[in-house]
């Protein structure tokens, strides 16, 4: 049902076509990969690193139901209320009756991909509700009414100059600056104004301890630490996957993510929030929510094969070294989780019907393999998806959508004939004598000749060249 | 003589070799043979099952896979001109043969198979005399022959056994070219821009020739070289070394 396709090549192409883009984005991933790579220097520590964090994230996963039990227990213990939600809708609904109850008018937000899955802001703003993002990154694309385009640094397709000309257009008392640190206390003093008078505080999770109920929030701008203590209610919330079995689990986890995403070896600020505001304290909210989201988890989850997408700890890492999300940047895929994880998780959690093409924007060069800090087989999962996309069948959701009668007919035919050396002889016969004759508007020759000259076929095999120079045949 | 020195190999020329550059294979086999070693070229062969095993169609990649698997039938190791076919012989046959009788030949086989110059460098160690005038290369390093065969220095530790030649390192050495197999077709535009990328990096070096292990970059490349008319040629490391050592030891 090519309707509902996500039109990921119309998107790229026009990225493409963007001079600025590609230069910002090139630069920008550039920077990080080398920063990245400064801080993971040392070959052997790198590698016990990253079995470590991925031996914590195997660990959770293997018990995830178990420790999500446990989380939610201590948390109810701690004074933290938990809810729990199957699908966007169900934890929008949940964020708006706590909202409600309060009489909230104004919410502060932190960072959080799993309020971008939900589409929060704009569904708050549908009733009424002021929502306004309080990260530096975030609250630029705001401003912009764009999604993120990285899921670390969502504003990083801007370049300076298009920040300093968007302040200028949509902040009253802005006057223009090409200064960062003037720009960057423009937006800390209109955002102060709103942590004050803020009714609710939203937050995402990195980690979520199920031992001692803890949730950890990790952070550079302090405005985590506004959102989760200042105004009177704070709601965090957390896809189900981000929970850990210890207390000890985190610092590995979070040096990794650290690390990966942003080359710190920690963040300036590193949040432990285990309750609300005690009775004597002097502050920290009245009230904590964790709002706990499924939206398809527990279906990747159900898959011992796809169960490993959840591994990820969100560094963003794999989008750095991405050459396709390099070349297009995150808008381009459409979809709140970009790049690499985003073309193994979108599809699994909005179907193959919708982002058959997302498992496909890949030349599967591994980049992201070799520096996940948590070792997922990306490619491994995303050449498993290709397989579902062509194959009906109850792993994934619309598995089977993308299912061609006749590129499945070209690969029967391109099997029977690779696997019988007769035919495969007369096949390559043919196309040694006849093949360089193809015109170069034959489909697939034309994608391949919009760039490149047409291949050229030797004339004759290396068959042949073997066989005329007695090269033995066993 | 060595003892763990093979003296015998399986050489698979895989199937862009075979129709596109069978000049490479047939470098890559007199590589080895004036080595002293018996190259055997099972006439059967064809194609690894990439194409199909990467484009969601397992079951076809194993029909094929599996008419190769039945030409090895002897121990000994299979060198392939190829990081990206030899990886996926290597890393992506046992799984592919999960739960099939042959699941353990397969990976027995997948264990003993190498790139050509990870023979060359590491089980063979030819010492190379270069014979031609000065030059100055470019190496192109495939994704696969990196990341799933482990393959990073042999082939620029060869190159710079060549005296007469001056290896200039790419900026992005690292960095896809952007062939991918059939994502060069699906996402023409996409491809179009890195192996654009590919070919400035290369110019930039000043190198006369890019040489690469991998047919499929190289014809991404080389297409893109001469689109472009672009004075730089791409090259199959095995022909470049042949022809540096004039074909003799």
């Amino acid at each position: 049902m090519a309707h509902a396709e996500i039109d990921f090549g119309k998107a790229s192409r026009a990225a493409l076509q963007d001079p600025q883009l590609r230069a910002n984005f090139r630069r920008a991933m550039d920077g990080l990969m080398s920063k990245r790579a400064a801080q993971f220097a040392d070959s052997a520590e790198w590698h016990s690193m990253r079995a470590l964090g991925a031996s914590v994230r195997l660990r959770a996963l293997s018990k995830l139901p178990e420790l999500l039990e446990k989380l939610e227990e201590n948390c109810t213990r701690n004074g933290i209320t938990v809810h729990w939600a199957s699908t966007t809708d169900e934890a929008n609904a949940i964020v708006l009756e706590i909202m409600l109850r309060v009489n909230a008018k104004l919410a502060v937000k932190g960072k959080s991909m799993v309020s971008e899955e939900m589409h929060l802001n704009a569904f708050l703003e549908k009733h009424g509700i002021e929502a306004i993002e309080a990260d530096l990154g975030e609250y630029i694309i705001q401003l912009d009414h764009e999604m993120p385009s990285h899921i670390i640094m969502p504003a990083i397709h801007k370049n300076t100059k298009q920040i300093a000309q968007l302040f200028r257009d949509k902040i009253k008392e802005a006057e223009y600056t090409e200064d960062v640190d003037q720009l960057t206390g423009l937006a800390r003093r209109v955002l102060r104004k709103k942590f004050m008078n803020a009714d609710v505080g939203i937050s995402g999770v990195n980690a979520a301890v199920a031992e001692t109920g803890t949730l950890c929030l990790v952070e550079n701008e302090g405005n985590g630490r506004m959102v989760t203590t200042v105004p009177p209610v704070h709601i965090a919330v957390m896809g189900l996957e981000k929970v850990v079995e210890k207390l000890e689990d985190v610092p590995p986890v979070l040096s990794l993510l650290t690390r990966s995403a942003t080359a710190q070896p920690i963040t300036t600020y590193v949040n432990m929030i285990t309750s609300p505001r005690k009775d004597g304290e002097k502050d920290g909210p009245r009230e904590i929510h964790l709002v706990i989201l499924d939206n398809g988890r527990s279906k990747i989850y159900a898959d011992e094969e796809l169960r490993h997408t959840l591994r990820c700890i969100r560094c963003g890492a794999c989008m750095n070294h991405c050459p396709v999300y390099t070349r297009v940047g995150g808008h381009a895929y459409q979809a709140p989780y970009p790049g690499p994880i985003g073309k193994i998780l979108v599809p699994q959690m909005e179907g193959l019907d919708k982002r058959g093409a997302m498992p496909h924007a890949c030349t599967m060069c591994n980049a992201c393999v070799e520096i996940c800090p948590v070792q997922i087989p990306i490619a491994g999962l995303m050449n498993r998806l290709r397989e579902e996309a062509v194959h009906p069948g109850p792993a994934v959701k619309d598995a089977g959508a993308q299912a061609s009668k006749a590129e499945a007919l070209v690969w029967k035919g391109w099997a029977a004939t690779f696997s019988s050396p007769t035919a495969y002889r007369m096949a390559t016969t043919v196309l040694s004598a006849v093949g360089n004759a193809a015109p170069a508007s034959l489909p697939l020759l034309k994608e391949w000749t919009s760039v490149r000259a047409k291949p050229r076929f030797a004339g004759r095999t290396l068959h042949d060249l073997a066989r005329d120079r007695g090269i033995p045949d066993v | 003589m060595d003892a763990t020195r093979p003296t015998t190999v399986y050489f698979f020329g895989t199937c862009l070799v075979d129709l596109f550059y069978p000049q490479a294979g047939m470098a890559g086999i007199e590589l080895l043979q004036r080595e002293g070693i018996r190259v055997v070229f099972p006439q059967g062969q064809s194609c690894c099952g990439q194409p199909a095993y990467n484009s969601g169609y397992k079951d076809e990649a194993l029909k094929v896979a599996r008419a190769q698997l039945a030409l090895f039938t002897e121990d000994w190791p299979v060198v392939v001109p190829s990081g990206s076919c030899a990886g996926m012989m290597k890393t992506h046959w046992p799984d592919l043969f999960k739960g099939t009788p042959e699941e353990a030949r397969a990976t027995a086989v997948a264990g003993r198979v190498f790139e050509l110059t990870q023979f060359l460098a590491n089980v063979l160690k030819v010492r190379l005399e270069d014979k031609g005038e000065p030059v100055r290369v470019t190496w192109h390093a495939s994704c696969h022959a990196q990341r799933e065969m482990g393959v990073t220095d042999e082939p620029k530790a060869l190159l710079r056994q060549l005296a007469n030649v001056e290896l200039v390192e790419l900026k992005r050495e690292k960095e896809c070219c952007g062939f991918g197999g059939t994502f060069a077709v699906r996402h023409p535009e996409i491809s179009a821009a890195m192996v654009e990328d590919k070919v400035a990096d290369i110019e930039g070096t000043g190198a006369k020739a890019v040489v690469s292990g991998d047919c499929g970059c190289l014809m991404n490349i080389n297409g893109a070289l001469e689109a472009g008319r672009k004075p730089v040629q791409g090259k199959h490391i095995a022909e470049f070394l042949l022809e540096r050592t004039h074909g003799t030891r």
